[in-house]
């Protein structure tokens, strides 16, 4: 037994040494990442861990929080208590931070804030990226009232989860341009949850509301607008270029491009999940002692289909679609 | 006149079928006000070749909890408790169906891998799998039926998105959407809701499959006594609640045409309990009524339409749902039947008191 243990023990002690030898001149970089909810959020993991690879000179500790707030805080503790060389984290939620960050501060660990927003003054943390939702929604209601100059639009909407930042931002922005346009008109509004078969219940329920009487749908991720297409497609009513109703979706995902491809959505508004490189610059700076941003936005693109053409969006082609890593 | 309407508030399903019409009252009230003819929420018309209109809304999305609510009546009965594994395992099935047809690591097809039977198949076999396993945990090893199925409800969406290598897997064929989509013009999901709810009355009806589940359900020893043998009729139950979850896991898969594992199937399984509270049985187990819990079933799914075709902010839906909710339980709880009972004994009292001039 004895014999047993020593030999366990010195080989824990090999162990320890090669790990401390082959992590010496990496960056220590941890990730306390929201979940894994959505191919959004899977592209954006997969796109981390590219970015930060041991042949890039990172050691990435990545931890899925499974959208449980209680786990990304201990994670985050976790990662201070190893005396990593930066933390990233992508809040699941906005408050209840503050104490966690003067952890990192005062441990001397430079935090940086991914995707989402806090509820913490700037000073707590080192730096911020991330999309801005409001952005899109006002670039979809840009192009829409470019494509209609002016004609009477009556919009039904499917928004995203409710009180998520996604929904709140992009109808937030789609609200403050549609000020300036009486002619349009929100006919309805339910919530889809993000997901298809929520677009297709909620949409089946507008098309016998309001049979007839409408002509835009904006669904606020590619999946909702999936299940409105099923719907549509059911009842006999036509979408997409040229036709009865006009199809607004975000995310801008590969299969929701796919569809603005062959004419059936008209504008896909991006939500880009590469965002690793922005960390990477300013991890790069950091490590350089150069001053960084405060918050450094990621620029989201929107796509038209390929009879239109916008100020606002690129106009889709195959190789568009196939320069697409999401 | 009287007591035909006394015969027919005596009718054992007189007050799920009550619930259900009260949703619906709602909707007659909100078309009238709205200045629409009063059936406004009733037509059923015929548009795209394909049956229309709410009603059909109502039948079609309550297929799913309408399967589970059968395989939840017998769990329930059998072993006074709840298989609150059941979202989970549509998940799984879902998610093992479309893995297969998808070929591993595949997210996106358009023709399949292997063939679709095989796929279903599977799928059905991993719910019955899972079925089992509660079952086995239940009867054999005596755990209580929440805590038991607690391991599933946890980990069957973890092992679905394992399969699915974390996306979400799509099959767009289109002999795979038929399952979800429709068979001539009537919605498929109705059609297997309807054979699988015919099956099981039959069975029940037919088998002494029925009178064993309310045996064991009332007095397992007592049921074990008799000669009964107790457990493997609760390990039956769980499995038959297994393969039905399956069956409407393949059912939402198929709407959908993709394994969306993180949402088929989501919150499912209250559904599925609470179709069987409204449907007037008793969550203690012993006697059940089928019929009960699929009205049940329906109710929530009217109640779901409902709030949609109200326009109802979903922000404030739930809230909207647990008023109508409680209604329904306070009209069915015994409280409420003995205090109707009461005032009616003391009606008859007061007519009999008149009647012999006291």
């Amino acid at each position: 037994m004895k014999k047993l243990l020593a030999i366990l023990t010195a080989l824990t002690m090999v162990f320890a040494l090669c790990s401390f030898a082959v992590a010496e001149d990496l960056i220590k970089v941890g990730y306390a990442q929201v979940g894994h909810e959505s191919d959004w959020r899977n592209a954006n993991t997969q796109n981390y861990k590219d970015v930060f690879s041991t042949e890039n000179g990172y050691d990435l500790s990545f931890v899925d929080c499974d959208n449980d707030n209680a786990v990304q805080i201990e994670a985050v503790r976790n990662f201070i208590q190893q005396g990593l060389d930066y933390i990233i984290i992508a809040p699941i939620e906005t408050a209840g931070w503050n104490t966690v960050l003067k952890e990192a501060k005062d441990a001397g660990i430079p935090v940086i804030i991914a995707d989402r927003a806090v509820d913490a003054d700037p000073s707590e943390y080192t730096a911020r990226e991330g999309t801005d939702m409001v952005k899109e929604g006002e670039t979809a209601a840009n192009w829409l009232a470019e494509n209609f100059a002016g004609k009477d639009a009556n919009i039904l909407v499917i928004e995203g989860s409710v009180g998520s930042s996604a929904a709140l931002g992009r109808s937030e922005g789609f609200a403050n341009i549609m000020k300036d346009h009486p002619e349009w008109k929100i006919v309805d509004s339910q919530s889809g949850d993000f997901t298809q078969a929520g677009g297709q219940q909620v949409m089946e329920s507008y098309l016998k509301s309001y049979p007839g009487k409408f002509n835009v749908v904006v669904c606020q991720n590619d999946n909702e607008a999936y299940g409105a297409m099923d719907a549509m497609d059911a009842a006999g009513v036509t979408y997409g270029v040229g036709k009865d109703v006009t199809l607004i979706s975000f995310d801008a995902t590969h299969a929701g491009l796919q569809d603005t491809l062959d004419g059936k959505i008209n504008c896909d508004v991006e939500c880009n999940p590469i965002q690793a490189g922005v960390v990477k610059d300013i991890i790069t700076k950091l490590a350089a002692g150069e001053t960084v941003e405060k918050f450094t936005l990621i620029v989201d693109k929107a796509f038209v289909a390929p009879t239109i053409t916008s100020q606002y969006a690129t106009t889709m082609t195959q190789e568009v679609l196939e320069g697409r890593a999401y | 006149m009287k007591q035909k309407i006394r015969k027919i508030t005596k009718m054992r399903l007189f007050l799920p079928i009550f619930s259900m019409l009260l949703v619906m009252a709602i909707n007659m009230i909100y078309d009238v006000a709205n200045g629409n003819v009063f059936y406004n929420f009733f037509t059923i018309s015929m548009k795209n070749g394909l049956l229309y209109g709410r009603l059909i809304d109502i039948l079609n999305r309550g297929s799913e909890a309408a399967i589970l609510a059968i395989g939840m009546t017998l769990v329930v009965s059998s072993s006074a408790g709840v298989d609150i594994s059941v979202g989970s395992v549509m998940s799984l099935a879902g998610g093992m169906c479309c893995m297969l047809l998808a070929g591993f690591g595949n997210a996106n097809v358009s023709q399949y891998a292997v063939p679709l039977w095989v796929g279903l198949i599977a799928g059905l076999l991993i719910a019955c799998l899972c079925g089992a396993f509660n079952g086995f945990l239940v009867s054999y090893l005596n755990i209580q039926p929440m805590v038991a199925t607690l391991i599933l409800f946890s980990a069957g969406r973890a092992i679905g998105l394992l399969l699915c290598n974390s996306a979400i897997v799509y099959v767009r064929v289109s002999s795979f959407q038929f399952l979800g989509g429709y068979c001539g013009f009537i919605p498929t999901p109705i059609l297997v809701a309807a054979v699988c709810i015919i099956v099981m009355s039959l069975v029940l009806k037919h088998t002494a499959l029925g009178m064993y589940v309310q045996s064991v359900g009332i007095n397992a020893k007592a049921a074990r006594i008799s000669g009964y043998q107790s457990k493997r009729i609760i390990f039956t139950t769980f499995v038959i609640c297994g393969l039905l979850a399956g069956i409407a896991g393949l059912v939402a898969t198929s709407r959908i045409y993709s394994a969306d594992t993180n949402n088929i199937g989501l919150n499912f399984e209250l559904d599925a309990i609470l179709a069987v509270a409204l449907g007037g049985n008793s969550l203690g187990g012993g006697k059940f009524r089928l019929s009960g819990s699929i009205i049940g079933a329906y109710t929530i799914q009217a109640i779901t339409t409902t709030l949609y075709a109200l326009g109802i902010s979903s922000a404030q839906a739930p809230v909207f749902k647990a008023v109508i909710v409680i209604m329904i339980v306070t009209i069915q709880s015994p409280a409420m039947k003995n205090y109707l009972a009461k005032r009616e004994a003391a009606k008859l009292l007061a007519a009999h008191k008149e009647v012999v001039g006291i």
